[in-house]
């Protein structure tokens, strides 16, 4: 392998896409309109092609990666960058960590794509549209590097930055509540990321120290005492949970997803809070073997009540963006039990999923974003018919809607056969109980559907248009995923396996026997 | 009795001495230059003293060690800090300079007129420009370097006043709101005066003690239990009554939020910085060369207090109104993280030097840049009555000049400490520090009232991007070379030691050794 910088590289171009547009030059709009106009259309242009070219190289990097190579990280980077606090550079992927990049370097030309007007139509204010774009490639920029991230201080630092782009992309560009929202989804994160830093201190001050004592591989293996272990992997799993979300820390998401414009809210739900689940598995669970398993009935328990709490209150929505918020709720309750199982089909069940779950809740949000842009109302109670004046909107949106129900042959089915099965072989009655959650999801997919889309149009909806060109290409390449995926997700469950494994050891837990309970005394 | 000729090395007290002498020029050229020329020159003269200063700081800093008879130690941590605070001032001086965002500057055209006076409209009608801030603020300068070098406590008494007095006056000459401005000198004064007369009777008490002023002395008899522990322990509760006044931590804060709001905004900036710096040499020298020994009985008492500051300042903030008191508070509160490096005498750092030490010096050269930048932003939001500090006047403010508000975000972003800012780097310095000393307590404090700060700095945020512009808002002024400069430099060394600290933090490492 070349010693090439693949991964900077990679983070560094949405960034400088970022500063080529904002390099963009403004004009005067009073005097010179249409120039405006033309300035404002260059600047998406220049971001669109930015996401695209990196959408490519994340591709040429995929098709380079070795799935069965041994290294624990490859395109691995390291740098010096405070050897005093032992903080280094350091980026490097694994199976996990690339699926979750490619995630991200997917949806964000779509979201642009999605977003193309979004700001010009915001009521009485303008704000600035290249800002917006920049925003979203400044928000790229930290999603690769936190997956990439290779170092807990890195991480960390990332972690945090990456609130800052999407603080301004909710309170800037969102709805009627967007600054109560943002702050809302400031303040619950900033929390959760100073529990954090207090964790990666005390990480800090027991491991062994040296200039590069942040770096994952060093930092395994760590010996501490059993309650200093609790207390730091309290510290780490609360700002996951947080950011995952986890129920009871989860209120924040239904207010931040509902008022950020529809591409915040897809790279926010979509690829934003899988970090939070990424982290578990990336940090919580090698950091803090023991005290993960001490941990293990708390979360499943959690992850559990999530998954029933977040469908029931889905069922009770009466706006769309809150109701697909609640669902995301849900199925992240899916993802941190399939973690917690500890086996080998929960763990690369969850990974599947958080992939699939990026795809199939940009898709609703983006769909469901068209609908409210063309009718001005997130109401469920304000449409009806849709899917008479509208087709393709409707038949994208129920294609969509079911693969996040996980009906068979759509993507999400996938994962969540294989979060329940590796759930099942330990923990029975935490499979058992989720299992409801799917029938909910049934419930809430298809109400929602039904009330929008069926039905004779009202006079509202009567004069809908369908899917515009730009928006059908939007939609297509989520769909063309979705179906894909769900068909032959083999080729992901690849990459993703070694490092599961990986992960696996590292816990230092194997698969309960098939067949077999999971009794005491049963070897294993 | 004999008298010996004192023996004196100029070139270790070289940087005090030049400082010393352009304030003395100054005074000078106040009384014999012409008007017109008087402001340049002050300028040129303050700025060339500066320099020069951090120049021969540099030269000094290969020969260490206890000088002018005891009474001066030139160390480590001396030179850092007397070096911060030269860098310090040089932003401090640019913003105090400035002349264009108020016709004639901020500060009144002679403090001796009295308010709404005939004498004071004359004054203003003749475009007389203020120009004693100059040396008043180079004496100011002088007591900083000196107040962290001290080597007895008689010296430090001395360096205390010399800081304070001119810093006294300086709150009390704003060109605007003259009554508030005067009532906030008043009020430093007296306060300052009380807490003055505290520390020197703890100089006394530790007088009877040991029978020694100088610092090694006192530690000496600390070590070998000489005296009356009452004398001891009072003396030192007395001591550091006086230095945690000047440092602004609670209880003794009560001074700040009045002082900051009525001063004038450049000279507010330069005391929170400055100040803060040469106080906390202080208070580090005074608790570790003479009271280390001692470090037992005072760590839960600072302990204490560290919280105590840290959750009032932070608290308290939430509830301000105006802009320069809330950073008042938040100054406050900064005094509390800075305690709780303070209190990490146990701490080792990565290349085996006392952690505590180099993560105080850390934190105050990152806080003082960013303070003097965040209240060189306030001097630039005006209306027509002056500044605009109340906080509903700073709404939209994103809209009318996003450059300033990016600004003032990066630097509040600092205050919180998000990473990638000077901030961020400095509270984990001091946080490693005393979770390393054993105050894991002090940590977990610090953590919590760092989110409740977040929440008030970033309320600022909101106000200023997401909030619609009030229509008579006030407007962000385009100021002279002098401020933007100043505020370059701040926001610079934020960003610099938030991406790249390395080079300052194992220099903060190598100065670690107090002479004793």
């Amino acid at each position: 392998m070349t010693d090439f910088p693949w991964l900077t590289t990679l983070a560094l171009l949405p960034l400088v896409g970022a500063l080529v547009v904002m390099a963009v030059p403004a004009g005067d709009r009073a005097a010179d309109e249409a120039g405006a106009l033309r300035r404002e259309l260059l600047a998406k242009q220049v971001a669109l092609g930015f996401s695209l070219v990196t959408l490519a190289l994340t591709i040429a990097l995929a098709l380079r990666f070795d799935a069965n190579s041994s290294a624990m990280f490859q395109f691995a980077e390291t740098y010096e960058w405070i050897p005093q606090f032992g903080v280094s550079y350091a980026l490097g992927v694994d199976g996990i960590a690339l699926v979750l990049i490619a995630l991200a370097a997917v949806l964000t030309p779509v979201c642009i794509l999605a977003s193309w007007h979004d700001v010009d139509v915001l009521p009485e204010r303008r704000r600035s549209v290249k800002g917006y774009f920049a925003l979203l490639l400044l928000l790229e920029t930290f999603m690769i590097g936190v997956f990439a991230a290779t170092d807990v201080f890195l991480f960390y630092v990332l972690f945090e930055a990456m609130l800052v782009p999407m603080y301004f992309i909710i309170g800037s560009y969102g709805g009627a509540q967007r600054s109560y929202a943002a702050v809302k989804f400031l303040l619950y994160s900033l929390a959760g990321g100073l529990l954090m830093l207090a964790a990666v201190i005390g990480l800090y001050v027991v491991s062994d120290g040296g200039p590069q004592a942040f770096l994952f591989e060093n930092m395994l293996g760590t010996e501490m005492s059993t309650g200093t272990e609790r207390l730091l992997f309290m510290g780490f799993f609360i700002a996951f949970a947080i950011k995952a979300p986890l129920w009871p820390v989860h209120t924040w998401l239904p207010d931040a997803a509902a008022e950020a414009p529809p591409g915040g809210a897809v790279l926010l739900v979509g690829v934003l809070d899988k970090v939070g689940t990424f982290g578990m598995i990336r940090l919580c669970l090698p950091l803090f073997p023991d005290a993960s398993k001490w941990a293990t009935p708390v979360v499943i328990t959690l992850a559990v009540v999530g998954i029933l709490y977040g469908a029931l209150l889905a069922i009770g929505q009466t706006d769309m963006k809150r109701l697909i918020a609640y669902t995301s709720i849900s199925h992240f309750g899916f993802i941190v039990m399939g973690i917690f199982a500890m086996t080998t089909y929960g763990q690369a069940g969850s990974t599947l999923y958080m992939v699939n779950h990026g795809f199939s809740t940009a898709a609703l949000f983006l769909i469901a974003g068209f609908l409210i842009s063309r009718r001005g109302s997130r109401l469920i109670a304000d449409y009806g018919g849709v899917q008479k004046v509208a087709p393709i909107l409707a038949g994208t949106f129920l294609v969509a809607g079911l693969s996040s129900l996980a009906l068979p042959g759509l993507s999400t089915f996938v994962s969540e056969f294989l979060v329940l099965v590796g759930t099942f072989s330990r923990y029975e009655v935490a499979a058992v109980v989720a299992t409801g959650g799917i029938i909910l999801a049934s419930l809430y997919i298809l109400l929602m559907y039904q009330r929008t889309m069926t039905g004779e149009p009202n006079e509202h909806t009567s004069k809908l248009a369908d899917l515009t060109m730009r928006e059908a290409w939007v939609v297509a390449p989520l769909v063309a995923v979705m179906i894909a995926l769900g068909f032959y997700p083999k080729p992901l469950l690849d990459v993703i396996n070694p490092a599961v494994g990986r992960t696996m050891e590292q816990v230092g837990v194997q698969d309960p026997e098939p067949g077999v309970p999971a009794a005491e005394g049963v070897s294993r | 009795m004999s008298f010996e000729t004192p023996q004196l090395e100029y070139s270790q007290l070289m940087p005090m001495l030049i400082v010393f002498g352009a304030a003395i020029v100054g005074v000078l050229v106040e009384a014999f230059m012409g008007r017109r020329y008087r402001f340049e020159v002050q300028l040129g003269i303050a700025l060339s003293a500066l320099v020069l200063a951090f120049a021969s700081v540099v030269v000094v800093a290969g020969d260490l060690g206890v000088t002018a008879m005891g009474a001066i130690a030139i160390d480590g941590p001396t030179l850092f800090l007397q070096g911060t605070i030269l860098l310090l001032a040089v932003p401090g001086v640019l913003a105090t300079a400035e002349r264009r965002v108020e016709e004639g500057g901020v500060f009144a055209p002679a403090g001796s007129s009295i308010p709404g006076s005939q004498h004071e409209r004359l004054l203003t009608a003749q475009r007389v420009t203020q120009t004693e801030v100059f040396p008043l603020l180079m004496f100011a300068v002088g007591g900083m370097l000196m107040f962290p070098a001290s080597n007895d406590l008689l010296t430090m008494f001395v360096a205390l006043e010399v800081l304070s007095l001119p810093l006294y006056l300086l709150c009390g000459l704003a060109r605007r709101r003259r009554l508030l401005s005067q009532e906030a000198s008043m009020k430093y004064f007296l306060l300052g005066a009380f807490s003055s007369a505290f520390f020197l009777y703890g100089v006394a008490l530790l007088y009877g003690y040991a029978g020694t002023v100088s610092l090694s002395g006192i530690a000496e008899a600390v070590s070998t239990e000489a005296g009356n522990e009452t004398l001891l322990l009072a003396g030192t509760g007395l001591l550091a009554v006086g230095l945690l006044f000047k440092v602004g931590a609670a209880p003794f804060h009560s001074w700040t939020p009045d002082v900051y709001q009525g001063a004038p905004t450049p000279i507010t900036g330069f005391m929170a910085a400055c100040t803060k710096v040469a106080a906390f040499g202080a208070l580090l020298r005074v608790f570790y060369v003479a009271l280390g020994g001692l470090a037992w009985d005072w760590r839960p008492v600072m302990w204490g207090v560290a919280i105590l500051t840290m959750v009032v300042g932070s608290v308290v903030a939430i509830t301000q109104t105006d802009v320069k008191r809330m950073l008042a508070y938040s100054s406050v509160a900064h005094a509390g993280f800075i305690l709780a490096g303070l209190v990490a005498t146990d701490a080792v750092g990565a290349s085996g030097e006392p952690a505590g030490i180099s993560s105080v010096l850390v934190y105050l050269l990152a806080y003082g840049f960013s303070t003097i930048a965040a209240f060189a932003v306030v001097t630039l939001v005006r209306d027509s009555a002056g500044e605009a500090t109340h906080l509903s006047q700073w709404a939209g403010l994103a809209r009318r000049s996003p450059v300033t508000a990016v600004v003032f975000t990066f630097l509040l972003a600092a205050f919180a400490g998000i990473p990638l800012t000077s901030g961020f780097t400095a509270k984990f310095a001091v946080f490693s520090a005393a979770w390393d000393g054993g105050a894991e307590a002090l940590v977990i404090v610090g953590v919590v009232m760092s989110a409740v700060a977040a929440f008030f700095y970033f309320r600022v945020v909101v106000l200023m991007f997401f909030s619609a512009p009030a229509p008579e808002g006030p407007s962000v002024v385009v100021p002279s070379p002098l401020t933007t400069v100043a505020i370059a430099i701040g926001a610079g060394v934020t960003l610099l030691l938030g991406v790249y600290p390395s080079e300052v933090l194992e220099l903060a490492a190598r100065s670690t050794q107090l002479v004793r």
